[in-house]
């Protein structure tokens, strides 16, 4: 049976060019960056010298200005709780937008805690994000304001370059989190007026467990972890050598070859997108243009998303439902199965979040990939609307012309 | 079928569900869930002598709802009304092998159908 991965918003395989740059920091090359007076150390800082190199020009860096992390959690979390710390007690308000990652909203927890305002924006019908509500929203005592650049489970790209311009008039930190969206899309420091940016490598085609924070020059930003003097004393603790090997590689991979990817996924997303609009009681979500290349989500009505994904991977796909009620299988109790805040901030109603689902195209899917999942959605879609007892009530709602 | 959250008997009952339909003049319809909290099961039954001679079942939900609902078809059929009260979530539960814990609900939504369409029973065979 085909084996077709359409989940890469929620991680992508490694690059094998990446492994290869990876392997001799897994066997021969262990030295400790921070010991640096004899061969195997050496070997390993002039290592992490170049991939924090490679990283920044990812992005449009200098190399001083990236910090390397665990991932894109702890780096989201160093900008949120970092820049409100660091901005002192004058400044004691943080915006966010409705649609943040978890490691965003839930880094506000300890900062309403401590005393701090924060105000959430909402976000259009398509996810985005208005400029004017930030200028709004801004005062003379806002220490941050964090936007993403491109939402992972609605694929929408959000006006991060006019939010920042209204931002650094204010004197506020803009943190622009890209985990979904670095190495896919352009995304340029000295054009882009962000403070702070994350980024994840396993997200382009790099390992897991390493991600990095973009610190413009001059930023302030307190440490959240405590210990030895790595990472310009941003991120204390051993490097993980490989990993951030592994992360500069693949950066320097998708520097080189995102415009090639994005050309091609797009265009292989449209295929999904016209493939699927045919099915009835179909509705796509987030921004019909603006959008992440090969990302295609909706919902479907009277059709539940986990079965939807449960039947697709029987036939060899692997998609993902953007809703909570069916992601946390492995919750600890019911009290897990919540409906997604995305879909609920672009006003899906909450009686049919449940069938949302995220197809996101990597490089290694072709056509052949795309028609397979066009092909099986309408009978998946029949068949669990022909069990359904919404479905029947509708049919005959509609019968009657109701 | 290892494969995944659930037990081999649940991905059986999700693929191949047992007496999806509706039963025409039926006896008892129990109706519950909300398709709000992602699942919704109607139960149909044919009831004669004090027997269900048939039940059938349209569920919306997730794996785990429609696995409780054809696997509660299959267990309530041939019972006695009284033996079919006695049905509760975790027989359900066991009999597809277990369920994970955020899906325990479904099974509890399949014993609520049970308790729902015998009341609509008796209420349309009072005494």
């Amino acid at each position: 049976m085909a084996k077709v991965f359409f989940d890469h918003i929620s991680t992508t395989p490694l690059d094998p060019r990446v492994l290869e740059a990876m392997m001799p920091y897994l066997t021969e090359w262990y030295g400790n960056p921070s010991s640096h007076i004899h061969g195997q150390g050496q070997a390993a800082l002039r290592a992490v010298d170049q991939a924090r190199g490679e990283t920044a020009a990812l992005i449009g860096a200098k190399p001083a200005e990236v910090i390397f992390t665990s991932g894109a959690t702890e780096a989201n979390n160093l900008a949120v709780l970092g820049a409100a710390e660091a901005a002192g007690p004058a400044r004691r308000h943080v915006v966010v937008s409705e649609v943040e990652h978890f490691s965003v909203m839930n880094a506000l927890i300890p900062l309403r805690n401590a005393g701090y305002e924060v105000t959430v924006l909402p976000v259009d019908r398509d996810g985005r994000v208005d400029p004017e509500a930030v200028r709004k929203a801004l005062r003379p005592g806002t220490a941050l304001v964090s936007v993403m650049q491109a939402n992972s489970e609605i694929g929408t790209i959000e006006p991060v370059e006019e939010i920042g311009g209204i931002v650094r008039g204010a004197g506020a930190a803009f943190h622009v989190d890209a985990t979904a969206s670095a190495g896919h899309i352009p995304l340029d420091v000295r054009k882009l007026p962000a403070d702070l940016v994350t980024l994840s490598a396993h997200n382009f085609y790099g390992p897991k467990g390493v991600g990095a924070l973009y610190i413009r020059e001059g930023t302030k930003v307190a440490p959240r972890t405590f210990g030895g003097f790595q990472e310009m004393g941003y991120r204390a603790g051993t490097e993980n050598v490989p990993g951030i090997v592994g992360m500069g590689a693949a950066g320097a991979i998708a520097a080189r070859e995102m415009e090639a990817w994005a050309e091609r996924l797009n265009r292989l997303g449209r295929i999904l997108w016209k493939g699927v609009a045919g099915i009835p009681l179909l509705h796509f979500t987030g921004h019909p243009s603006l959008r992440l290349p090969g990302h295609v989500s909706f919902w479907v009505e009277h059709a539940e998303g986990e079965s939807l994904l449960l039947f697709l991977n029987l036939k060899g796909i692997m998609a993902a439902s953007g809703s909570a009620c069916s992601s946390n299988l492995r919750g600890h109790d019911e009290e897990d199965l919540v409906a997604s805040p995305v879909l609920r901030a672009i006003g899906v109603p909450s009686d049919i979040c449940t069938g949302s689902i995220t197809f996101s195209l990597g490089k290694g899917n072709t056509e052949d990939d795309v028609r397979l999942a066009v092909d099986a959605l309408p009978g998946i879609v029949s068949r669990l609307r022909e069990m359904s007892p919404t479905y029947l009530d509708y049919q005959k709602q509609t019968a009657r012309g109701g | 079928m290892a494969a995944g959250p659930y037990s081999a008997k649940v991905m059986d009952h999700f693929m191949n569900p047992r007496n999806v339909g509706e039963i025409e003049a039926a006896d008892g319809i129990g109706e519950v869930g909300n398709p709000a909290c992602g699942d919704m099961m109607r139960l149909y039954l044919k009831i004669e002598e004090g027997r269900v001679v048939d039940a059938k079942f349209r569920t919306f939900g997730c794996g785990a709802a429609i696995a409780s609902s054809s696997m509660l078809t299959e267990m309530i059929k041939g019972k006695t009304v009284e033996e079919a009260r006695e049905i509760t979530n975790h027989s359900v539960a066991e009999a597809l092998d277990g369920l994970p814990a955020v899906k325990i609900h479904c099974s509890v939504m399949a014993e609520q159908a049970v308790k729902s369409a015998l009341d609509d029973y008796v209420r349309k065979h009072p005494g």
